[in-house]
């Protein structure tokens, strides 16, 4: 295949409202591989979860995309009809919300909603729905799915909840996962079985998942890829192992300074100065200036793009250099402790 | 700055709730109503100045042992004594023993009264505690936002005008208005986001320096307990299955349970993990308690004596600041 299996080109999308038009996403531009794993790393309203609603189409009410095309194997998705758009939502891209509580329909059978999309979508009768749905109930680790079949969602805890929305998710065979914060509202232990369940379906089937999180250790162990969003923009993007070891944008960089390091213990955490801008009126230049340690004059106007480093590392920083210079004066992470990549699972190795 | 008298010491707590009364038939045949045991039979000491950590999966009860410290609870059973003397807990105890221990909560946005501005907030406290009265209130007040560093500007806000990290600082400066000696934090970082917790986790230790604060913090996050506590405990379903120095807690686990725990953690350090997850299966009921040892149906370990006897927290032979709740906590099982 020619084109590109995800590429989200230059995409802006505004919200009116009284006070003003919100831009909660301006200028974003990412590509996804066939079989990639990315992680979209931010804090809360930095536009992650807007950019994959943005892909899916289903932006909350009143939002509207202004320029931009999401190009998904070579289909501007923009273009689509709604119902066009419905058959690739259901059939080739799986989604996994962060809250299977209000995801899932409370009134109706977990087996029943798993079974939906395939009768749905790939036309399966009524009992051949059942039999892939608990095919998919094993496949996730669900124990004992001919009972569990009938279960309704607040019949389930919070581990096995997300276990159907992730079979929900798989039932179409997707090409692509988008999963946003699949875990935050688990416990660490059924985190754990979660996260693994996950990278072991993305080993055996191969297809390409989005992490929209906020937790950049989730971001370490699922993804290949990291992309770091700030104020509605991308400032820093490149393979994990180098973005969380070398990172080149202030922001990545005090963020993960300021996270408490499981095996690493510091005095004094660094804490990143300020809050985040109000995208009515952001900060004109870059948009990170008020908050940054390594501010000069020269960053209060003029655009941002992402500047191309080695490595398929970009950052947005014009200043990098500086960044760069203190990971070396003080690692974030030690070299010695980063294992040779042939220690990690095949969805997030290269090609 | 740490002392050797324990300034609290809870003895043998039990926080039993009843769930759902039987039906009137049932009622008749004699079935009395299910007990959710929230927590059940804790024995806990905090050191004057000491820093302590509880952590554990939600459901295990630790918020609502923290509850119970403060009184926000009334205990089924059990004592709680500060510097030696047992508190009357529950309804009708006494204005100053609440004062002695404060809490601040997980939720900044639900905790603060929204119709109150900042400077309201913190009078209210100070007013029903008679701490300070009439022209000196003022002063307290820029005294209090100074500690927490907070502009005198926002003490006129209200807070839905106030970032999260801000509110979080208005509750923290709201239960140091009555001067407590003993602070819990309840999840006081969880809810706000990454660049924002590392500020009040710095506050909380910074206060804690300048105030000599005792401090009890409940956390799931491990890493911000390993940050802040010399002490951690570990909570499952109801009861501490390990007690131990933060640092050989995290480096040498007992517990079969902590030893999972600590391994599901997921490490900024790419790649380093087994494929297979550090535990299975979902937490048991905390109605239906199997018999034994509360943690045997997930325990990789557990043998016959597991299933019959339920083990006590025993300190070990050597290490006597530590303690666990496991029959092989301090000798590996026969045959393993």
């Amino acid at each position: 295949m020619d084109e590109t299996f995800l590429s989200v080109r230059d995409l802006h999308v505004e919200i009116p409202t009284r006070r003003g038009v919100v831009h909660p996403i301006d200028g974003v531009s990412f590509d996804l591989g066939e079989g990639e794993t990315l992680g979209l790393v931010g804090e809360s309203g930095c536009g992650k979860s807007m950019t994959l609603r943005a892909i899916l189409g289903l932006l909350p009410r009143g939002a509207r995309v202004t320029t931009g095309e999401i190009l998904f194997r070579g289909r501007d998705l923009l273009s689509l009809s709604k119902s066009e758009l419905r058959d690739v939502r259901g059939r080739s891209i799986g989604i996994i919300f962060q809250e299977p509580m209000t995801a899932l329909n409370p009134v109706m059978p977990v087996g029943d909603q798993i079974a939906e999309g395939p009768v749905a979508h790939l036309g399966y009768p009524r009992q051949g729905g059942r039999e892939r749905a608990l095919d998919l109930m094993r496949q996730v680790g669900i124990p004992d799915p001919d009972r569990r079949f009938a279960a309704f969602p607040h019949e389930l805890s919070g581990g096995m909840r997300q276990r159907v929305m992730i079979a929900i998710a798989l039932s179409c065979e997707p090409d692509l996962i988008l999963c946003d914060e699949p875990t935050t509202a688990l416990d660490v232990t059924i985190q754990d079985q979660i996260l693994k369940l996950l990278l072991q379906l993305q080993d055996s089937t191969g297809m390409g998942v989005i992490y929209v999180t906020h937790d950049l250790a989730v971001v370490a162990q699922m993804c290949r890829r990291v992309a770091v969003m700030y104020a509605a923009q991308i400032v820093e993007t490149g393979p994990v192992e180098s973005v969380f070891v070398e990172p080149t944008h202030p922001y990545t960089l005090g963020l993960l300074r300021a996270v408490p390091h499981f095996d690493k213990v510091k005095d004094v955490l660094d804490s990143i100065p300020g809050i985040p801008p109000e995208l009515i009126d952001p900060p004109s230049g870059c948009r990170f200036r008020p908050r940054c340690r390594f501010a000069e004059e020269d960053c209060a106007a003029g655009a941002f793009p992402l500047i191309p480093l080695a490595g398929d590392h970009a950052t947005a920083c014009r200043h990098w250099t500086s960044c760069r210079d203190s990971v070396l004066a003080d690692p974030v992470i030690a070299q010695n402790a980063i294992p040779s990549l042939d220690g990690l699972p095949s969805a997030r190795r290269g090609e | 700055m740490t002392t050797d008298a324990p300034l609290l010491e809870v003895r043998d707590l039990k926080m039993h709730f009843p769930v759902q009364r039987p039906g009137f038939v049932s009622r008749l045949r004699g079935h009395t109503s299910d007990v959710l045991k929230a927590v059940d039979g804790v024995n806990l000491t905090i050191r004057r100045g000491e820093a302590l950590g509880l952590v554990g999966e939600s459901g295990c009860g630790k918020s609502t042992l923290g509850r119970c410290i403060v009184g926000l609870y009334q205990p089924t059973d059990g004592q709680v004594l500060f510097d030696g003397a047992p508190v009357r807990l529950g309804h009708g105890n006494d204005a100053t023993t609440i004062r002695r221990a404060q809490i601040i909560f997980q939720d900044p946005y639900s905790s603060l009264n929204p119709r109150m501005t900042v400077r309201q907030t913190l009078m209210e406290a100070m007013r029903v505690h008679h701490i300070v009265s009439g022209d000196a209130l003022d002063a307290r007040c820029s005294e209090l936002l100074d500690l927490v560093r907070l502009g005198q500007r926002v003490s006129h806000a209200y807070p839905r005008q106030l970032s999260g990290g801000q509110r979080q600082r208005v509750s923290i400066a709201r239960a140091l208005a009555v001067e407590p000696e003993l602070l819990i934090a309840d999840e006081p970082v969880s809810s706000l986001d990454v660049s924002v917790q590392a500020t009040v986790l710095n506050l909380l230790a910074e206060l804690r320096e300048e105030l000599g604060l005792t401090l009890l913090l409940i956390a799931h996050n491990m890493a911000v307990v390993r940050h802040v506590c010399e002490r951690t405990m570990v909570m499952y379903l109801g009861r501490i299955i390990e007690s131990a120095p933060t640092d050989e807690l995290f480096t040498d686990p007992r517990h079969p349970y902590t030893r999972a725990l600590l391994a599901s953690v997921p490490r900024l350090i790419p790649g380093r993990r087994s494929p297979a997850p550090a535990l299975t299966g979902d937490p048991p009921s905390p109605i239906r308690l199997p018999p034994g040892c509360r943690f045997n149906p997930r325990c990789p370990m557990a043998k016959d004596v597991c299933f019959q006897t339920e083990p006590d927290l025993e300190p070990g032979q050597p290490q006597v600041d530590r303690a666990v709740a496991c029959h092989f906590g301090w000798t590996e099982p026969e045959g393993a």
